[in-house]
């Protein structure tokens, strides 16, 4: 156990896989009639760590963080989230929490400014020295890359300025925890950088435990500490970008020329098989390639097996 | 952080939430024509009525008829707008913000309260203030009688604010409260003393319009601007105070009972799922 200091309150703050986590699920169900959206889903986050949830439309993404930001009644199983049962939270509890929504046109006549002051006054009788509430607003339209739209009414906005306003009501209280469903849906190319950027800064710098779902394979890549695949209701695996693409990718693919003819080779040893096939022919080997599935031929492999029905049931023990 | 210093807080956090809806509205044209364009019309029909005279009182017909044009929009205003405002904030997602602020709830509902209070004072003045310069004998209804005045409008409010707030909790579809809503109101209207004496219909007819609240609005304002001599077509000969705060009040205490059930049933089921489905039928419809 790693203990790294006392917060105010005298409890110990822990960090690590042994202290008390952010969000504890297990056995969560959900069902809506007699679909049964969630089948048993047990995760948990620790302190300060990106989580990107991962998984084909209607895979359950959008219900599992519902439920964990209190929004959404669930069926069956224990939901802890900073230490509360998010359904009877309260408003302290929900002071601690950033939700980034996805807006559509709510509070078109408002001004971003006057938005986001409002939304800030919130938060202010819930501020401690370790987590000062509400952040600056002039700060938080820069760190969006608002300045310039602090006047515009929200209805004037393009699509993904809007969305940098929703990402900063999900943060103007500076959260311990930051939920975002789909955030970059609708972000040019720069504002994705952007945004990735910002999420990095919010888990190093202010030790923001993050927990996003999205079906881009590349942003789960590039955001997250660890990612959960959600497939059929179920997680279907659960590791970092690396370990899943190694645990899980297939076998790596191999491909070599001898003497002018051209060889391929499936083998869940590359480096071994490449030895071997050095000690046999030495310099005659030519045009050598190596390449191992990525988490993106994984992630369709994955996706593939459960939407034809077919079970993975060996994924879940392999990715841990 | 104590209870009260919790409350004043977002009491605050109210007023100036209602303090930028406000602003927000008063200030785009196509919300602002939709309330102004009402209100004209009443007050055109009005003006060409006047000069006329009310048989054997000496009233002016456009002053005789503007009280009783006063408490139905109070009414609409009340109901329909509230309706009509929380069954949007619903669908849009405005309510699913507030609900992920802490206080968020408390504070959307004190901004709203804030707002209609505003819209329905800015509804009665918008009426009044032409009236008196353009009626004959509506200033002195007003000098004489602004204190009953006030005491009837924030009754009004108390009656109909509530009971909108509980009835858009009702729709998930805001174009339904306007279309489904404006057909009982309309007939409502027409049959409760504003453009001609209820005691010109059937007694059974009399009997209905007197359970709802447009009636006693636009009997409490006619109490309040017009001179006795003009009792002669209510019913009973009198302005019937006390029935009018019982009845008003009765609604009142209807809709302060009702709209905190319903408001928070509503609250529960807000999700961002369900706006995205409304976003997604909406986008259908365009």
């Amino acid at each position: 156990m790693a203990v790294i200091g006392e917060e105010a309150g005298g409890t110990p703050a822990v960090r690590g896989p042994d202290g008390p986590a952010v969000v504890e699920v297990s056995g969560l169900r959900m069902r809506y009639g007699s679909k049964d959206v969630l089948n048993g889903v047990d995760f948990r986050i620790d302190r300060g760590e990106v989580l990107t949830l991962l998984g084909p439309n209607g895979a359950g993404k959008t219900t599992i963080i519902e439920i964990l930001e209190g929004f959404r009644a669930r069926s069956a199983g224990e939901v802890r989230v900073l230490g509360a049962d998010p359904i009877s939270g309260g408003e302290a509890w929900r002071a601690r929490i950033g939700v980034v929504l996805q807006s559509w046109r709510d509070h078109s006549k408002w001004r971003v400014r006057d938005l986001l002051e409002l939304f800030a006054g919130h938060y202010a009788p819930y501020s401690s020295p370790e987590r000062p509430r509400p952040r600056d607003v002039d700060e938080l339209l820069e760190l969006v890359g608002l300045t310039e739209h602090a006047g515009a009414k929200l209805g004037s906005l393009s699509g993904g300025q809007r969305r940098r306003v929703d990402v900063a009501v999900g943060i103007v209280g500076r959260p311990e925890l930051l939920f975002l469903d789909e955030p970059t849906a609708g972000f040019d190319p720069q504002a994705r950088r952007d945004f990735h950027d910002l999420v990095h800064a919010l888990a190093d710098e202010e030790d923001t435990t993050i927990l996003l779902t999205t079906h881009d394979l590349d942003e789960a890549e590039k955001l997250a500490d660890r990612i959960l695949m959600l497939a059929d209701g179920r997680i279907v695996a659960d590791g970092s970008p690396e370990a899943l693409a190694r645990e899980l990718g297939s076998d790596a693919e191999v491909r070599w020329r001898v003497g002018g003819e051209r060889f391929v080779h499936s083998t869940p040893d590359g480096t071994g098989f490449v030895r071997g096939l050095f000690e046999q022919h030495g310099e005659d080997v030519t045009d050598l390639e190596v390449r191992r599935a990525g988490l993106e031929e994984v992630y369709m492999d994955l996706v593939r097996r459960y939407e034809s029905g077919g079970p993975a049931a060996g994924a879940e023990e392999e990715a841990r | 952080m104590s209870g009260t210093t919790d409350r004043a807080h977002l009491v605050r956090l109210s007023i100036r939430r209602g303090r930028i809806e406000t602003r927000g509205s008063f200030t785009d044209p196509m919300e602002l024509f939709g309330s102004v364009m009402m209100i004209g019309i009443f007050l055109v029909v009005l003006f060409f009525q006047r000069g006329g005279e009310v048989e054997g009182t000496g009233v002016d017909t456009a002053a005789a008829s503007l009280p009783g044009v006063i408490g139905m929009m109070v009414v609409f205003t009340g109901v329909l707008s509230t309706a009509a405002a929380l069954s949007l904030d619903r669908e849009d997602g405005t309510l699913l913000r507030a609900k992920a602020l802490p206080g968020g709830m408390a504070v959307y509902l004190g901004g709203k309260i804030v707002f209609m209070v505003v819209l329905i004072g800015a509804t009665v003045l918008l009426l009044l203030v032409p009236g008196m310069l353009l009626y004959d004998g509506t200033a002195a209804g007003v000098a004489r009688g602004w204190p009953v005045l006030l005491g009837v409008l924030l009754l009004g409010i108390a009656a109909t604010v509530p009971l909108g707030a509980a009835l858009g909790s009702l729709f998930e579809n805001p174009r339904l409260v306007n279309g489904v809503g404006m057909f009982p109101v309309m007939g409502l209207t027409a049959i409760s003393g504003v453009f001609y004496p209820v005691t010109a219909l059937p007694e059974w007819v009399q009997a209905i319009a007197q359970v709802f609240p447009i009636y006693w609005m636009a009997l409490g304002m006619r109490a309040a601007l017009l001179p006795d001599a003009m009792l002669a077509v209510e019913v009973g000969e009198s302005w019937r105070t006390l029935e009018t705060v019982g009845v008003l009040g009765a609604w009142a205490v209807l809709g302060m009972v009702l709209a905190p059930v319903l408001l928070r049933r509503m609250a529960r089921r807000v999700s961002g799922a369900k706006v995205e489905a409304a976003r997604q039928k909406a986008m259908q419809r365009v």
